[in-house]
């Protein structure tokens, strides 16, 4: 085959499969790497010791009880809307929507919360809310998914645009909503707490943290145990089988995204309702574009998904502390987490394929039939 | 009226012409086949090496009227184009040669570049000690904005033509000869191929990575080039930390609109930058209330998700994106 030429020093090639151990420690050795050039980094940046930082950032998670449950609320949240988009992402559909959805939910909330937060009893204004919010997300991922399915019109594009009309509405609605014209809506209803959600054992976020463990339980059952998660794995690998063994793919694409747009619904819900008792256009605060680092790091796998959602909330709680103790500026979070990104990325390569190289006996370039 | 309008325009413009080296560099990028979602990123990374390039210089200066406009211009400009090569290349030694997924590599960017603006922004103003949070590169500024002298002298023609600074008029050269680039040599035409059919095109002989690296990394640096004049010229000097806002994005969104033609940005850059402004000023009839502004800030990205659905609906060839837009390719896979 090689003629004159001569064997080329490495080549690569895709392995077939690879034990779950081996991968697992190709990625824990991608993490010690970006770490050590997180060391690195931060040394020659700031000049502070790199082991300060490391202790910083884990005590910006587990320093104290109230900053542990800052930590949980945090995971719960980011679960939630990786737990959104990980049955659009299995099927293939790129959706980077998540932001405009979990806002488009919480604007529901809020929206219900200020029109009707004293013209129904509570139980019945907080279904109201629920309904609300899961509708109008479900409404607005079903919109890209409408076109997807009908004209194959490029959803990543389609998902990130329909991102930016959500927070001018947002935007909007908080200037129509503010009588003192600042643009800004208070907390909602603080006299009253209408709407608020309840808070269970004097623990403020357990509610968020117990909800969305069921549904970690129920889109895990869903994808892994029943019909819908079947087809629309098969979609995500092959449409052309897919049709050929009679999904109806556009029904399939539409469907899972409606149920995409329901789970941001409940995450704005949740942030609405639960926690912050208001809405900005800072509700989602980015969550729907980590999302998608968090669901495609763990592989789709909503089990796995605690793990990344952690990893990348303990992130994010360690660069606050790290901005609060060194008076450096928070955005070296930011960097951090990229660098540590940027190795995970990196290191699939090394599990989905294998580098060979040039065994001594090929050097010559013998040629082989 | 006319100078009313004449003024509108300029300013339309100035708003646009980041836009247009963002959509530009996208365009390049996304033509190879590369799904580059970190151009927001690497504008900022773009905007704040200039920043830094340009804040240590005026620093070495015995006093602001020493400064030599040459290298008032070039050294921000350098730093500017280093800082968005170094984010190219980790976008495409991530996806290219590591095959990894694209747009998880190009949000993880945009993360990563916003945080390097605003930390190192965040750093200089501690350094520069000043009481509010920016950074004023007056002098430099100016010497950016150095525009025709004659400009002011020709009226409404001068403005709206003739009154802009020379990033300005380097952008629209840039997105013409892209343009020109693209649909008539032979460069162009292979990389419209890689960016269609990387199979066919490895067949044919076309080195598939080199045209990858190559737009990609060219059009990081013609990207970063918008984050440079933004600072230096629209905002005149002055660096915030989050200023930039979400322009990267509205760069993502013009390439679509323009339907992956560079030399039709020039005209809907301005278009763009002209909508995002009629919001700021009060030309659209709001009837008192402020929130209907928020609802124009809206129409680019509305107008970008139109012409998404109509290209799709009438699918016509020439209008589609790039087919292997997104994938990665791997030979051993064809």
């Amino acid at each position: 085959m090689n003629g004159s030429g001569h064997t080329p020093l490495f080549h690569i090639s895709k392995r077939s499969a690879l034990p779950w151990y081996l991968s697992w420690a190709i990625r824990l050795a991608a993490i010690v790497l970006a770490l050590i050039v997180c060391a690195l980094v931060t040394t020659l940046l700031t000049g502070v010791s790199p082991l300060g930082v490391y202790a910083t950032i884990i005590q910006g998670s587990f320093g104290t009880v109230r900053k542990f449950w800052v930590l949980l609320q945090e995971l719960a949240i980011l679960l939630c809307v990786s737990l959104a988009v990980t049955p659009a992402f299995k099927m293939r559909f790129w959706n980077i929507g998540g932001e405009g959805q979990v806002l488009i939910g919480g604007l529901a909330t809020a929206a219900c919360m200020f029109y009707f937060g004293d013209k129904m009893p509570n139980a019945l204004l907080i279904l109201v809310m629920i309904v609300a919010s899961i509708v109008a997300a479900a409404i607005w991922a079903a919109i890209p998914a409408f076109f997807k399915a009908k004209w194959n019109t490029n959803e990543t594009l389609f998902t990130l645009m329909m991102n930016y009309v959500a927070i001018q509405l947002v935007s909007y609605f908080c200037n129509v909503w503010d009588r003192k014209g600042s643009g800004i809506v208070g907390i909602i209803n603080p006299r009253t707490q209408a709407g608020w959600f309840p808070v269970i054992a004097g623990k403020e976020y357990l509610l968020n943290v117990l909800i969305v463990a069921v549904l970690t339980v129920a889109v895990y059952t869903y994808l892994r145990y029943t019909k819908h998660g079947y087809e629309l794995s098969v979609v995500g690998e092959s449409e052309r089988t897919a049709r050929y063994v009679g999904i109806k793919v556009e029904k399939v694409i539409l469907r899972t995204m409606i149920l995409s747009g329901a789970l941001c619904g409940v995450a704005g819900l949740l942030l609405v309702g639960g926690t912050d008792h208001t809405i900005s256009t800072t509700t989602a605060g980015g969550r729907g574009f980590t999302a998608v680092m968090v669901s495609w790091l763990a592989k789709f796998n909503p089990i796995f998904m605690v793990l990344t959602s952690f990893l990348l909330a303990f992130l994010s709680r360690g660069s606050s502390q790290i901005a609060q103790n060194f008076g450096l500026n928070h955005s070296f979070g930011d960097i951090l987490t990229g660098i540590i990104l940027f190795f995970i990325i990196g290191s699939e390569f090394f599990i989905n394929y294998r580098i060979s190289f040039r065994s001594a006996g090929e050097k010559e370039g013998s040629s082989h039939a | 009226m006319l100078d009313t309008l004449a003024f509108y325009i300029s300013r339309a413009v100035q708003q646009g012409i980041p836009l247009l080296f963002g959509s530009t560099g996208e365009t390049l990028t996304e033509k190879s086949g590369n799904l580059n979602l970190g151009i927001p990123g690497i504008m900022y990374v773009g905007g704040i090496c200039g920043v830094i390039g340009a804040f240590f210089y005026e620093r070495s200066l015995a006093s602001p009227a020493d400064i030599n406009t040459f290298l008032a211009v070039f050294i921000p400009m350098v730093c500017s184009l280093a800082g968005s090569l170094f984010m190219g290349l980790i976008y495409c030694f991530l996806t290219v040669s590591l095959r990894a997924n694209q747009n998880v590599t190009g949000l993880a960017l945009t993360t990563f570049g916003v945080g390097v603006g605003n930390f190192f922004g965040g750093y200089l103003i501690k350094i520069g000690g000043s009481s509010v949070a920016s950074i004023a590169l007056s002098a430099t500024s100016a010497c950016f904005r150095k525009s025709l002298p004659f400009a002011s002298k020709l009226g409404a023609f001068g403005t709206v033509f003739l009154s802009y600074s020379f990033l300005a008029y380097l952008a629209v050269l840039i997105s013409l000869v892209a343009g020109i680039l693209l649909r008539r040599s032979r460069v162009g035409l292979h990389l419209r191929a890689v960016g269609e059919n990387p199979g066919t095109a490895d067949a044919a002989g076309i080195n598939i990575s080199k045209y990858k690296y190559m737009a990609t990394c060219i059009g990081s640096m013609i990207a970063g080039l918008g984050g440079l004049y933004y600072v230096m010229d629209y905002a005149s000097g002055v660096w915030s930390n989050d200023a930039f806002g979400d322009r990267g994005w509205l760069a993502i969104a013009l390439v679509i609109f323009t339907i992956w033609r560079p030399d039709t940005g020039v005209l809907a850059s301005i278009l763009y930058g002209g909508l995002y402004i009629l919001s700021i000023n009060n030309i659209l009839p709001t009837g008192g209330a402020g929130a209907v502004k928020e609802l124009y800030k809206m129409l680019p990205y509305v107008m970008t998700i139109v012409v998404l659905v109509l290209t799709s609906v009438r699918n016509k060839k020439e209008n589609q994106p790039p087919a292997a837009l997104g994938l990665s390719y791997f030979r051993e896979e064809r």
